[in-house]
C-alpha cells in the first residue's frame, strides 16, 4: 500500500511530532519504501490463523487491590520541566 | 586485569590477589585513556563504583563469598539507574536522573556487582549499527572504522577493548546477539519473560529482553543465574524457577541434535562468514554432535512482521515523551498542542521518528487489520516454524549475521539497515532464547582512511548463533561453553585491548 504525504501528517498529528514540509516529503519517502517491504505479508494466506500477541501465549495476571507502592511524588517531580505545588504545569489551556 | 574473564577475576579476588577497589580504579584508569577513541559509555560513575567496590570489599571481609560480589561491569544506557543519568542515547533524556533502579539493576547490585557507568547505544534501542545515537557512533575496537553492532554496540565494545569483563545489553531484534558477534564477544538473549523489564526503557515490549554480554558463555551464566526471574512488577515476567546455568557447562555433548536451517545460508550471506560458521560446526560434530539440515520456511517474513510490530509497539510506548513529566521540552511553547509537537520532534532522532511515524500509521484507522493483525498472525506462523524445527533437534545453529561489521556510514538507507537482522529478527518474534559466540574472523578488505599504525589488520568478528526452545538457557549455554573449550576464538583480542599505555 502506497503512502501519501497526508497520511504521513496525519500519522505525524496523531503522534504529536511536529513536521515541517521538507521532513514530511522525506519520511513519505522512507515510509513508501519501509511498507513496501512490509507488504511482502500480504503475499502470505494467513487465514484462519490466531494473532500472536505474547511469544508464550500468556494473559494478565491479576493481583489483589491493595496499596503497594508508597507516595514518591516529589522524587518522581524533581525530573520535570516544571512543576508547582505538586502541580506539572503546561500552558494555559482554558483560557 | 583488564583482559580477564568475570570467572578469572573472581578467582584473583577469592586469593586476595587485588581488592574489588584496585580493579575497579584499574579499569575506570583504561576506560579514561581508551574510551575517547571508542565513545562505548555515555556517562562514567567513577564515585559510585568505588563506593560499590569498597562496600565489596568489606563484605567480603566479613566473610560475603557471593560468586560476583566486587566483579565490575557496565550498563547498557536503556536500564533505569536511581540517581545516575540514564539517557537511552536519546537527547529526549539527556537530562534525566532516573528515580528508581531497574529490577535487573536492583539484582546486580544485591549480588555485589560493580557498575564502572552507562554504555552507549542506538537511540531508544532502535539500530543495528549504534550510529542512531544522539552521543555520537561507537567504534568496533577491532577496527575504528567499522560500526560495533547495535543497539548494544556500547556494552559490547567495551567489552572488547577491555574496558569491563561484562556488561549489560537488551535485544529487541538481534541487538545483543549482532554487536557480540560484530566485536567477537559472546552475548546471549534469554527467552522472553525469563528476565524483568521493570525499568528497563521500553522500546516494543511483546520482544524486549535483556541479557549478559561477556567474554564466554561460563560468564554468561553466572550473569543470567543473577538476573534472571519471576518480577510483580513486570507483568510478563515469567513465574518460573531459575536453575543454576552452571550446572550443565560442562555436560557432553555426544548425541547432540543440531539443525541447520537452510534458510540461514541462503543469498546475502557473506561467503566468509559461512565458511566460519561451517568450521564451527565440524567442531561441533567432532565432539559427537549429528547434524542435520532443517527448515524455517517464513524466515523471510520475520523482517517485515518485526517492522509492524515494533514501531507499532514503539510509537505506544515512546508516547510517554510529552515535555510534562519528563525529559525535553522545547522553550516558549504556545499552547500545549505546540509543547508536544516540537518537544518532541527536537527530542527524537530520525530514525525514532521513522519507527514512530510507521507505527502510528499502521496502527490507524483503516490500516490495523491490513498491517498489525497481519504481522500478528504471520507471527504465530514463525513461532511454529520453530517449535516445529525442536521437535527434531535440540538446537539450532547458523550466522548471527549475514556478513562481519559494515564500515561507519555504508548503510545510509534505513531498509537495508533493516536487512541486516535477517537470523536474530525471527528470534525475538517468537520467544525463544538464543547465543552469540566467536567462531572466527573474515580476512580483512582494504577500506580507505584505515588507520594502519598500532591497529593491525586481524580481520572483524564472526559469530555463531545457537538457538534454543523457550527456557533452554542452560543448554545453550553448555553449547556454547563446550565450543569456547575446543577453540580459542573468544580468547582473541583487539589490539587496542592489549593496550596498557
Amino acid at each position: 500500500m502506497a503512502i501519501d504525504k497526508t497520511d504521513v501528517l496525519r500519522a505525524a498529528h496523531l503522534a504529536r511530532l511536529g513536521l515541517n514540509d521538507e521532513e514530511a516529503s522525506h519520511y513519505q519517502d522512507d515510509l513508501g519504501r519501509i511498507l513496501a517491504m512490509v507488504d511482502q505479508l500480504q503475499g502470505l494466506n494467513t487465514e484462519g490463523v490466531a494473532p500472536l500477541a505474547h511469544p508464550l501465549d500468556a494473559t494478565q495476571r491479576l493481583r489483589a487491590d491493595e496499596v503497594t507502592e508508597t507516595d514518591r511524588r516529589e522524587q518522581f517531580q524533581r525530573c520535570a520541566p516544571a512543576v508547582e505545588e505538586g502541580l506539572y504545569l503546561v500552558p494555559r489551556v482554558v483560557e | 586485569m583488564h583482559d580477564k574473564t568475570l570467572t578469572e577475576l573472581a578467582a584473583g579476588l577469592e586469593a586476595g590477589e587485588f581488592s574489588s577497589r584496585e580493579l575497579t580504579q584499574a579499569l575506570l584508569a583504561r576506560i579514561e585513556r581508551l574510551d575517547g577513541e571508542l565513545n562505548s559509555l555515555i556517562t562514567v560513575t567513577p564515585d559510585q563504583a568505588l563506593e560499590a567496590a569498597d562496600k565489596a570489599d568489606a563484605a567480603r571481609a566479613k566473610g560475603d563469598t557471593a560468586r560476583l560480589n566486587g566483579l565490575p561491569l557496565a550498563i547498557k544506557d536503556l536500564f533505569c539507574t536511581e540517581g545516575v543519568r540514564t539517557t537511552a542515547g536519546s537527547r529526549m533524556l539527556d537530562n534525566f536522573i532516573a528515580p528508581y533502579d531497574a529490577t535487573v539493576v536492583e539484582k546486580l547490585k544485591a549480588a555485589g556487582t560493580v557498575s564502572l557507568g552507562k554504555t552507549n547505544l542506538d537511540e531508544f534501542a532502535m539500530g543495528s549499527s549504534n550510529e542512531n545515537s544522539f552521543y555520537g557512533p561507537v567504534k568496533n575496537p577491532w577496527d575504528t572504522n567499522a560500526v560495533p553492532g547495535g543497539s548494544s554496540g556500547g556494552s559490547a565494545a567495551a567489552v572488547a577493548a577491555g574496558l569491563v569483563p561484562a556488561a549489560m545489553g537488551t535485544d529487541t531484534g538481534g541487538s545483543i546477539r549482532q554487536p557480540a558477534a560484530f566485536c567477537g564477544i559472546t552475548g546471549l538473549k534469554p527467552t522472553y519473560g525469563r528476565v524483568s523489564r521493570y525499568g528497563i526503557i521500553a522500546y516494543a515490549s511483546s520482544l524486549d529482553q535483556a541479557g549478559p554480554m561477556a567474554r564466554t558463555a561460563e560468564d554468561c551464566a553466572h550473569l543470567l543465574g543473577a538476573i534472571a526471574g519471576h518480577d510483580l512488577r513486570d507483568s510478563t515476567s515469567v513465574a518460573r524457577g531459575v536453575p543454576d546455568y552452571t550446572e550443565e557447562l560442562n555436560a557432553p555433548l555426544t548425541g547432540l541434535k543440531i539443525g541447520l536451517p537452510k534458510e540461514y545460508f541462503g543469498d546475502g550471506l557473506d561467503a566468509g562468514v559461512e565458511a566460519a560458521v561451517r568450521e564451527a560446526v565440524k567442531v561441533y560434530e567432532s565432539l559427537g554432535a549429528t547434524v542435520r539440515e532443517v527448515s524455517l520456511p517464513h524466515t523471510h517474513y520475520a523482517i517485515p512482521a518485526y517492522y509492524v510490530i515494533a514501531p507499532a509497539e514503539a510509537s505506544s510506548n515512546l508516547s510517554r515523551y510529552d515535555g510534562v513529566r519528563f525529559g525535553h521540552r522545547c522553550d516558549n511553547p504556545a499552547d500545549l498542542i505546540d509543547l508536544y509537537k516540537r518537544s518532541r520532534a527536537e527530542g527524537f532522532g530520525e530514525e525514532v521518528k521513522r519507527r514512530i511515524l510507521i507505527g502510528t500509521h499502521t496502527l490507524s484507522e483503516g490500516f490495523f487489520d491490513a498491517y498489525y493483525k497481519k504481522a500478528q498472525q504471520v507471527r504465530r506462523l514463525i513461532r511454529q516454524d520453530f517449535l516445529d524445527a525442536f521437535e527434531e533437534v535440540d538446537v539450532l545453529m547458523g550466522p548471527t549475521s549475514p556478513t562481519p561489521a559494515f564500515d561507519l556510514g555504508a548503510n545510509k538507507d534505513p531498509v537495508s539497515m533493516y536487512l541486516q537482522d535477517i537470523y536474530t529478527i525471527a528470534v525475538n518474534l517468537a520467544g525463544i532464547p538464543g547465543i552469540s559466540v566467536p567462531a572466527g574472523f573474515v580476512g580483512q578488505r582494504p577500506a580507505e582512511g584505515r588507520p594502519a599504525e598500532g591497529r593491525p589488520a586481524e580481520g572483524r568478528p564472526v559469530g555463531l548463533q545457537i538457538l534454543g526452545t523457550h527456557f533452554a538457557e542452560s543448554r545453550l549455554l553448555n553449547v556454547a561453553h563446550q565450543f569456547q573449550q575446543a577453540t580459542d576464538w573468544h580468547c582473541r583480542r583487539p589490539a587496542i585491548a592489549e593496550e596498557t599505555r
